[in-house]
């Protein structure tokens, strides 16, 4: 392996490491979203609503990202809708995504039991106001490790969307493969650049699993 | 205790779901300042009963007013009636993620936007009645059962509700514990709270109650003062249950 390769690959990869890390975020926060959407409304047993949701959901976690991605790059254009591969990537991933979030979450609305809501009814509270101070604070805290568990698999994903030539750290090191030849410098950096994003986001995620176990929640 | 009616039990019927009726035409006034102990066999009703004046559960037929306002599960107004009647489980049911503080002064701040400060000098007036302003910082994790029950209480007082429910509040305690929220319950009924108490505690029962309801069947079998059911019940039915509570050495 040459030192030279390495730091000539450095700026490509950090590039490729931006696309990454830019559909990452836009996809991981819409997925949350979407996750809320769905699990609050099987959550209140919203009629049709809630039977769309588990329908997506079902779909979404029984489909290959890839396929999905496909769909929405080739499929879609087809009945008008073009969008970027940027925008397509991220709605990919949201469509993954937002199936996983729905299911974690919704696991811990249902793991707080029926007397906190009674209790916080009991005092006066609306809806809303459970929800928001009493039941979902609660439901997020027993959620968090499944929660930050597919963050770290929505970031793993995205290295499928490299299959619509968007440059992001896969494609990155496919591409120089493919042209250079260089295989395990190219491999390296992969390695190397996909770690310095997921450690961090797996540490943060156990640190903050650590401070809500310590601080009693969900107890 | 005033001849003011502030809670009216009405013919009320409740079942639950596929069961027969578990309330078959309950009627009951709870007049100002009562306390009124609500006894009877396990399975009777009791919870039930309770929780219908809460609103928390839907009945078939029948009526229950505050004040003349009616309460039912879904109805108008609820969280505005609610704020107006106080609720004590039988499991602490404390918000784990909160404060011992701010368990009490979620309700007041959100629901009736007490100012903070306010809100925060009554929680520890309240806590230094029930001997626990130290605990004030903790979590529901670090404290008794005893003490939990107390500080449920105080949260549901911070409301300050007309009238308190109590759903077998010392059931799930450790003995030595029962005696100091079975006290608090004492000291508030002296204040004049008006009180309906679900107990298996009899001596405390005999001791605080106004009026004991005696509930077996769906119905009220007996009503009467602590005195009278304690000690000439006139019914078989509330013999047999008394007798549960007596032990004889046997021969
Ligand atoms: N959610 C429910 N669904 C169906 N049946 C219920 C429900 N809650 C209570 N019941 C039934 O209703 C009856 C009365 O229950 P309730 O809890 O009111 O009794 P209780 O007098 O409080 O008993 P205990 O002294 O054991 O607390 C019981 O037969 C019980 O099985
Ligand atoms: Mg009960």
């Amino acid at each position: 392996m040459s030192v030279d390769i390495l730091l000539e690959y450095l700026p490509l990869f950090a590039q490729g490491a931006l696309v990454t890390l830019k559909i990452s975020a836009a996809g991981i926060i819409l997925s949350l979203l979407v996750g809320l959407v769905c699990c609050y409304v099987q959550y209140y047993r919203v009629p049709v609503l809630r039977q769309i949701a588990k329908g997506y959901i079902e779909l979404s976690r029984n489909t290959p990202m890839l396929v999905q991605l496909f769909f929405i790059y080739f499929g879609l254009p087809k009945i008008g809708l073009s969008w970027s591969r940027e925008v397509c990537a991220i709605a990919a991933l949201v469509f993954l995504g937002g199936s996983y979030m729905a299911e974690a979450m919704r696991s811990g609305l249902e793991a707080v039991d029926v007397i906190q809501t009674e209790s916080a009814v009991s005092l006066g509270m609306n809806r809303f106001q459970v929800m928001r101070f009493v039941v979902f604070p609660q439901a997020m805290a027993i959620a968090l490790p499944a929660i930050s568990a597919n963050v770290v698999f929505l970031i793993k994903e995205t290295s499928v969307v490299s299959a619509i030539a968007l440059a992001d750290l896969m494609y990155v090191a496919k591409d120089l493969i493919g042209n250079d030849y260089n295989t395990s410098e190219a491999l390296f950096m992969l390695v190397v650049f996909y770690l310095l994003i997921l450690l961090p986001v797996s540490l943060l995620a156990s640190y903050a699993e650590r401070r809500i176990r310590y601080a009693g929640y969900g107890a | 205790m005033t001849d003011e009616i502030l809670l009216s039990v009405k013919d009320l019927v409740k079942s639950y779901e596929g069961t027969s009726e578990v309330l078959n035409g309950i009627s009951l006034d709870i007049h100002k300042g009562e306390v009124v102990v609500v006894l009877g066999p396990s399975g009777c009703g009791k919870s039930t009963l309770l929780r219908c004046m809460n609103g928390l559960e839907e009945y078939q037929s029948g009526s229950i007013t505050l004040d003349g306002e009616k309460i039912t599960k879904n109805g108008a107004n609820m969280t505005a009636l609610r704020q107006r009647i106080g609720m004590v489980f039988q499991s602490y049911e404390l918000f784990p993620h909160l404060s011992i503080q701010d368990n009490i002064t979620l309700a007041p701040v959100q629901v009736q936007k007490v100012p903070k400060e306010q809100a925060q000098a009554e929680a520890e007036r309240l806590l230094e009645r029930v001997d626990l302003l130290d605990k004030r910082t903790a979590y529901p994790r670090q404290l008794s059962g005893g003490q939990k029950q107390r500080v449920a209480i105080v949260r549901a007082l911070a409301m300050h509700p007309e009238v308190m429910l109590f759903d077998e509040v010392t059931a799930a305690l450790d003995p030595e514990m029962v005696r100091e929220v079975l006290d608090v319950m004492l000291t508030l009924a002296e204040q004049g709270m008006t009180m309906v108490i679900v107990t298996h505690e009899m001596n405390f029962a005999r001791a605080v109650a106004d009026r004991i309801v005696f509930i077996d069947g769906g119905v009220i079998v007996e009503e009467t003062d602590p005195e009278t059911f304690f000690e000439h019940p006139s019914t078989e039915r509330a013999k047999q249950f008394l007798k549960t509570f007596t032990f004889e050495k046997k021969a």
